[in-house]
């Protein structure tokens, strides 16, 4: 059921589209800060310039945990786009973070620790809601594989509105975005400075930087399979929803952690399982 | 047959050795034997008698049950002469009112009721036996020298290892008998043994905290037995029953017959298991010295509870007592979860860690289809090996730093590099991907979703394993910050305490390399004899799991390159000026050091709070399975 093929794809693609998106991203922001912007391609600048950096660290362990962090980003959208099990695509996710998170205790410094702390708020506020989101597509479809999600005539945005807004909630906090980048940000952080990455430079911060750009294909694609019944619709849906979240990165100001994680955890109840209850009562 | 009796017999034999010899090292190679002659034995008849079904022996009757009465009578004695004397009369009343409906139930209806099976041996026994048979006597081998150092660190503490070894074998051999037996009467007596024995170590250090915890654990296992009691009485009395007296003819006889006495025994394995609302006992139970911790939440005890509701899965599938008990399970899973967050001290996040996997597969068991068994054996298997290896290294740890407290483990990979690496191989195995328990826990979630009413099942999987996430990770973190330079304190630990904990390691790892191979040779027999229908996991997703596996066990060794040619800087302190050991340097020469704790966030997950919700919730499903038995709604 898993097409090696496409794996390779994603692993070569997807970090030029993911940059690309990056950079689209800034620039978008920057026009709605009336800002002129940096030039598309300015992300891959920056992370090449990081890879010419001097290896600087607090302790070399918080390197191997970087690598495995990235390593494993790339495998769960590797596996994601082969059209692999959703479910262990998500448990692969949440191993690469738990990575990131361990990479920024080993660094032992006060900013990065508070940063750990708080990206593993972020994890559990968004965990429950990302599992639903696979049962709520198996239950529809009935299967987990990628695969079958993909290909599927069946409109599962109608099935499944309330999981699809649980996911577009988590959403802005997958993509570090304001009003739920609590544990680091692309934008300046005030009280902990960049929170998880603050001990993390030259290299390992570019492998932060690609596995990040990795992750953000991958929610894209996950946002697709919403739409999969229609590639145009899905497409145009996942550009909208990007924008949107683009919007609302500039319009909130950062919440505090307790905020985050109960209102995540309220829309994935409200939304998500009311959703799914509903589903299930009809079948 | 013989080897079962062996197995239940030979642990016994070395016990009283243990009680008879005086402390000598001649005695310690003795544990070792033992332990080693029960670990071979249990490994021979597994290899012996895999994958054939139900084998059942037919031992005979008499005079073994007499003689278990009169051990039985004996036990109630000495329970009752510690209820006096301890002033504890919840446990007089209940003791006298067990024996009560024992006696009753010999001098009425015993000599009626006669079992042509008594023992027995399936795939689901096997897995139980190399699960008592091998990481029970590795606990016995580790206790050997921690035992030692124990006593050296208290003192204060009357050196009773004589009496601790005799319970320690003896507990194996109850363990060994109650998962043998077919006859539900001696199913019984062992798990009346298991609870009084438990009840000893407990109370081993005989302060006043543990005697009070001791005799919680006592009270609310003597009120499970209650229903055990109740269950074989009920067997006996009601005609439609017709004097089942046998565990496989129990689990063939129907809902319509057996629903009752079913939820009678799964009462028994709730308490046992220390699920909601009796968790208390298996959280007081940690002021006992480690290895009972290790024993009692891996491989003996609470999971004979689980044990006996698994085996009555069949009988709960698809009822609405089954569906309460699942609830119970679930809840108990999502509370204990949540709890453990607001712990730091290290047996303590253990334990409810243990509450909350066995709730999980309580829920599995109140399920009770053929996926959610699988899912639920496959939980037994990995939890009983990461939670004895940690519980161990926390022993370790413990006797090596003075603290059992989470926070006092800062830096412990640069303290105790081995144990530190070991102790995150059981975290790991705990809850992350492509590990053990996360693999059961996946098998849950799919059973759930194919379950009737599982759809609460499966939210509460969601949130309880994003919370779990939270705590272990934390505590990792814990262990891999080293923010000042650390001396190395892992000299001093015994080179057979190390020992252990390395095994249990391999066996952390190579039981989630091999489990496709457990899995076919025993779990999938036994469901496909107990449900004419199979679980697994498909084959893509195992090779994708050993193919994750090797990339985290492979990826560590980056090391090797990163160690070379960096630059060193101290970390960023917001810029003020500091010195090597990360203190702030002030005005006056003042010194203020930066320290740094994880959150705890007591006022969302407090254990008072919590558990009071818990308690409510659970009394409450419980009173409501008690209900839908009792007005014979079954759904």
């Amino acid at each position: 059921m898993t097409s090696v093929l496409y794996a390779l794809v994603f692993l070569l693609i997807a970090p030029a589209l993911g940059g690309l998106l990056a950079g689209v991203d800034r620039k978008i922001t920057a026009r709605m800060q009336g800002r002129m912007g940096p030039p598309v391609l300015q992300p891959f600048y920056d992370v090449l310039k990081l890879f010419e950096k001097e290896h600087v660290v607090v302790h070399a362990s918080q390197n191997v945990y970087v690598l495995s962090y990235l390593v494993f980003i790339a495998f769960s959208g590797a596996l994601f786009f082969a059209g692999g099990d959703l479910l262990l695509v998500i448990f692969a996710l949440t191993l690469a973070h738990v990575f990131l998170v361990l990479g920024a205790y080993a660094s032992a410094s006060p900013y990065a620790f508070i940063g750990a702390e708080r990206e593993l708020i972020q994890i559990m506020a968004y965990e429950p809601m990302v599992i639903l989101i696979a049962v709520g597509m198996y239950m529809v479809v009935h299967s987990f594989y990628v695969s079958a999600l993909a290909t599927t005539a069946i409109p599962l945005i109608l099935y499944l509105p309330g999981v699809f807004i649980g996911f577009a909630y988590i959403l802005t906090m997958k993509l570090r975005k304001s009003p739920f980048d609590i544990s680091t940000s692309h934008h300046a952080h005030q009280e902990i400075v960049k929170g998880v990455t603050t001990e993390f430079s030259g290299s390992t911060l570019g492998m932060v930087e690609i596995a990040h750009w990795y992750e953000n294909i991958l929610l894209v694609g996950m946002g697709y399979l919403f739409f999969a019944f229609n590639p145009l619709l899905g497409v145009v849906a996942m550009i909208v929803l990007y924008v949107v979240e683009i919007f609302i990165d500039n319009t909130f100001a950062r919440v505090k952690w307790t905020w985050a994680l109960k209102s995540i955890w309220l829309v994935t109840a409200v939304f998500g399982l009311i959703n799914l209850g509903l589903l299930y009562w009809r079948a | 047959m013989e080897l079962l009796l062996f197995l239940i017999l030979f642990p016994l034999v070395i016990a009283l050795l243990m009680y008879a010899l005086p402390e000598h090292a001649l005695k310690h190679l003795l544990v070792r034997i033992g332990a080693l002659v029960i670990g071979v034995a249990s490994v021979y008849l597994v290899a012996t008698s895999f994958a054939q079904g139900a084998v059942f022996s037919t031992f005979a009757s008499e005079p073994t049950g007499q003689i278990m009465f009169v051990i039985e009578m004996l036990m109630a004695l000495f329970i009752l002469y510690m209820g006096v004397r301890y002033k504890n009369y919840l446990t007089v009343v209940l003791i006298l009112v067990q024996s009560a409906m024992m006696i009753f139930f010999e001098t009425t209806y015993a000599e009626h009721l006669t079992a042509i099976h008594n023992l027995f041996v399936d795939d689901f026994t096997l897995i139980m036996t190399l699960i008592i048979g091998i990481i029970g006597s590795l606990i016995c081998v580790y206790s050997i020298r921690y035992m030692q150092v124990f006593h050296e660190h208290h003192p204060e503490v009357a050196d009773r290892r004589r009496m601790f070894f005799f319970v320690l074998f003896a507990f194996l051999s109850a363990m060994f008998g109650l998962v043998f037996s077919n006859n539900l009467v001696w199913v019984y007596f062992f798990w009346e043994v298991t609870t009084l024995f438990s009840f000893v170590l407990i109370g081993y250090t005989r302060t006043d905290e543990a005697i009070k915890n001791s005799f919680r654990a006592l009270v609310m296992n003597l009120l499970g037995g209650l229903g055990f009691a109740a269950a074989l009485l009920y067997l006996a009395a009601v005609p439609a029953a017709g004097g089942i007296i046998e565990l496989d003819r129990l689990i063939g006889a129907g809902q319509a017959v057996a629903l009752i006495p079913v939820v009678l025994i799964c009462f028994a394995g709730l308490t046992k298991s220390a699920q909601l609302p009796f968790s208390s006992w298996l959280v007081g139970a940690m002021v006992a010295p480690t290895p009972v911790s290790a024993l009692l939440h891996s491989s003996t005890m609470v999971k004979a509870g689980v044990y006996i509701i698994i085996k009555m899965a069949p009988i709960l599938q698809g009822s609405l007592p089954g569906l309460m008990l699942a609830l119970v399970g679930g809840f108990t899973f999502l509370l204990a979860s949540a709890v453990a967050i607001s712990q730091s001290n290290a047996k303590k996040v253990l334990a409810y860690s243990t509450i909350a996997n066995l709730g999980l597969v309580v829920a599995c068991g109140g399920i009770g289809t053929y996926e959610a068994v699988w899912a639920a054996i496959l939980l037994i298997i990995f939890h009983a090996i990461s939670k004895s290896l940690l519980f161990l290294s926390v022993g370790t740890v413990e006797h090596q730093i003075g603290s059992r407290d989470i926070e006092d483990m800062e830096g412990l990979i640069a303290r105790m590099p081995q144990v530190a690496t070991m102790m995150l191989v059981g975290i790991a195995g705990m809850f992350l991907a492509p590990f053990g328990m996360l693999i059961s826990k996946w098998a849950t979630l799919h059973a759930f979703i194919d379950a009737r009413f599982g759809l609460i099942l499966v939210a509460i999987v969601a949130f309880g394993s994003a919370v779990t996430v939270f705590f272990w990770t934390k505590w990792m973190g814990r262990l891999i910050a080293v923010p000042t330079p650390q001396k190395n304190q892992e000299r001093g630990v015994g080179r057979e305490e190390l020992g252990v904990l390395y095994i249990l390691t391999v066996l952390t790892v190579g039981v989630t390399l091999l489990f496709p191979l457990i899995s076919s040779m025993l779990i999938e027999p036994y469901v496909l004899a107990s449900y004419g229908k199979v679980a697994q996991l498909g084959q893509d997703n195992v090779i994708i799991m050993l193919l994750m596996l090797f990339m985290v066990l492979l990826i560590p060794l980056s090391m090797l390159y990163y160690r070379k040619d960096r630059r060193h800087l101290a970390p960023y302190m917001g810029g003020r000026a500091t010195n090597a050991d990360m203190q702030f340097m002030g005005t006056f020469g003042v010194y203020k050091s930066a320290t740094m704790h994880n959150y705890y966030m007591e006022n969302l997950f407090g254990e008072a709070k919590l558990m009071k919700v818990g308690v409510a919730l659970c009394t409450g499903l419980i009173v409501l399975m008690a209900g839908a038995v009792y007005a014979g709604v079954w759904l």
